[in-house]
């Protein structure tokens, strides 16, 4: 079901935890809500499934404003940080909570829950596990579970708090290509909140980057990483370095020499140009950006050398492939940085 | 017992707290437990049915009864009521609503009853108004009744208020999101949350409801087979120098407290963790 959200508000004694989130989610996608803690993300998933009420604006799940929705008409697959299973249910009656739940007419018969249980765990595989308790499980196991009990119900949106984060590093990979087969395989449109931006990044068809309550960007994950409209976002979505200079006449100055040519139109004045680790390529001294390797680092795969810049001295960050790594140059070494490619933002004064 | 040896306190000391301990709980617990019983049964098993078979004292234990049936699931109710309005909902004035449902733990009882008296009672607040419709409250069921609910009333709420907090609302909103009503959500998910809790407080709130004298004295009267409970029914005996029969009766109430503790003892070994004051919470 297309979801559409119209200038929401939300306040919380005193301060607006959103303000005039406007966000249309197509049915059958997968969105990732990426944002700093005290962002608002987690604020707009409780609003869309009904859990706060808000203020001001309106959601419409379809055509219907889900404001004259009651939350057993939303049909809200709601997955909580925390998993939030049923301490004393089992497996089975965890899954099977939302069928029993609906009013006499309209629920299923007992071989048919079962059925659908059944077919629910195998799907989460956790086919052996129906009768464990939430105790004898383990964090991935009850993230899993989580997941088939919101399922159970047909949920016209599933909504995941932080799916991953309770998880510890290898458990979170694994999950998460998993939850992206299962979307895949199901079609439930999908919205899931994350800090973390790699998370957003690898899972999301789109990610809508949140900042202080309101939404900063909203992309494609190659979208937010290369073509970001805010330093914010630059920032947030990985790793870069962000270099004062003077943007003037279609070139990106550093104390008054040409670093790099602008591709987007922006007006003369004081500028920062965002530029990623990987998209730094050496030269000799004289040209680019002038600095001095301070250190060389090593890590899985790729060489990161630690760069002071003559201009401010600021230390950026320049990646180099492993491959290349006959021709990192050495510490004390003093080069120079070409930015191959970048975004250029007005300096906020 | 593997104390950090830093911490430890000389062999001596150790031995000194242990026996301090030991010798006063035996004099002033385990002593006056076992005089109440030699001394109910001191005239012989006959006379302890025969005194406990006597009339006011049988009228005495359908009271007490009677006002525990009524006070314990209004405390119930009360105290569920309660701690769902304290820890979910977010309102003015809830500090002190917090500190006020303490107050029957920290006023004497019987202040408490003459509160009730000057409310109730003939020259009381609502004294003309009652006598008018010729309901009696003071010197009578109601009036010992809404005494022992006072005294009473924190038991329950105690309990469930912290365990409540720790739990959050995580579980009921699943419950609500995934299409419970209000009922469902209730009586399948709150109340297994906060079923041993509850009856840990049902337990304590039951044990002093029948064991209250300072309020349900100022209250009741006295009025023999009619208005005594079991424990204004000792405090009768052992005035008219009865004191087998007061010792009788008084058994009875210390046998509920023997009881009263092996449950608790039960639920904090069975079911600690689902308690709020074990350590997990």
């Amino acid at each position: 079901m297309d979801i559409r959200v119209e200038s929401l508000h939300k306040q919380f004694s005193g301060f607006a935890a959103l303000h005039g989130i406007d966000l249309s989610i197509r049915s059958g996608e997968l969105i990732a809500l990426l944002g700093p803690s005290g962002s608002g993300k987690t604020t707009l998933l409780r609003a869309l499934a009904g859990l706060v009420p808000i203020d001001g604006g309106r959601i419409l799940f379809g055509e219907r404003d889900a404001a004259t929705l009651t939350l057993r008409e939303r049909r809200v697959g709601f997955v909580f940080q925390h998993y939030a299973l049923f301490k004393h249910l089992d497996v089975f009656e965890n899954v099977a909570f939302g069928l029993r739940s609906r009013p006499r007419r309209e629920r299923p018969a007992a071989a048919e829950i079962a059925a659908r249980v059944d077919a629910l765990l195998r799907r989460v595989q956790l086919g052996g596990l129906a009768g464990r308790l939430p105790d004898q499980l383990s964090g991935g196991q009850r993230q899993r579970v989580a997941l088939a009990r919101a399922m159970a119900i047909d949920p016209t949106v599933l909504l995941l708090d932080e799916p991953f984060g309770a998880l510890d590093a290898k458990v979170r990979v694994e999950l998460r290509r998993w939850l992206r087969q299962i979307h895949d395989d199901t079609g439930y449109t999908t919205v899931f909140v994350t800090h973390d931006q790699e998370e957003a990044l690898e899972l999301a068809d789109r990610v809508v980057v949140l900042n202080q309550g309101r939404i900063e960007q909203v992309g494609t994950p190659d979208e937010v990483y290369r073509q970001p409209v805010s330093s914010f976002v630059f920032d947030f979505i990985g790793r870069g370095a962000q270099i004062a200079g003077q943007a003037r006449a279609g070139q990106f100055l550093v104390d008054g020499r040409p670093v790099y040519a602008l591709r987007s139109t922006i007006g003369d004045g004081p500028a920062l140009l965002s530029v990623r680790p990987h998209h730094f390529e050496i030269a000799a001294p004289e040209h680019g950006l002038r600095g001095q390797v301070r250190q060389q680092r090593q890590l899985a795969g790729r060489i990161t050398l630690d760069v002071q810049l003559e201009a401010g001295a600021q230390v950026v960050e320049v990646d180099l492939d492993a491959l290349q790594s006959g021709l990192a140059p050495a510490v004390g070494a003093r080069i120079g940085l070409q930015p191959v490619a970048g975004t250029v933002f007005r300096a906020a004064d | 017992m593997s104390a950090d040896p830093a911490l430890a306190e000389p062999a001596w000391l150790r031995r000194l707290l242990i026996a301090l301990v030991v010798v006063a709980m035996g004099l002033l617990v385990a002593l006056p437990l076992a005089v109440v019983i030699v001394e109910s049964l001191a005239q012989g098993w006959q006379a302890y049915v025969a005194a406990i078979a006597e009339a006011e004292t049988l009228a005495a234990i359908r009271l007490t009864l009677l006002v525990a049936a009524i006070t314990v699931p209004l405390n119930a109710v009360f105290g569920i009521a309660a701690a769902w309005a304290l820890t979910r909902y977010e309102f003015r004035g809830k500090r002190l609503l917090l500190a006020l449902i303490d107050l029957p733990f920290a006023i004497s009882p019987v202040v408490a009853g003459l509160v009730f008296v000057l409310l109730f009672g003939a020259q009381g607040w609502f004294g003309p108004w009652l006598a008018e419709r010729d309901l009696q409250v003071i010197f009578a069921l109601p009036g010992i009744v809404l005494a022992t609910v006072f005294i009473t009333f924190p038991f329950v709420a105690r309990e469930l208020i912290p365990l409540m907090a720790a739990q959050g609302r995580d579980e009921e909103e699943a419950a609500a999101s995934l299409g419970a009503g209000g009922w469902t959500l209730f009586w399948r998910v709150t109340v297994p949350n906060i079923r041993w809790a509850l009856l840990y407080g049902v337990l304590l709130c039951n044990a002093r409801a029948m064991g209250e004298f300072g309020a349900v004295s100022v209250v009741s009267g006295h009025i023999r087979g009619l208005t005594n409970t079991l424990p204004l029914q000792v405090e009768i005996l052992h005035n008219e120098f009865s004191f087998a029969a007061a010792f009788a009766v008084a058994s009875l109430l210390t046998v509920l407290a023997l009881l009263t503790l092996v449950l608790k003892a039960w639920l904090e070994a069975r079911h600690g963790d689902a308690l709020a004051r074990s350590g997990r919470h």
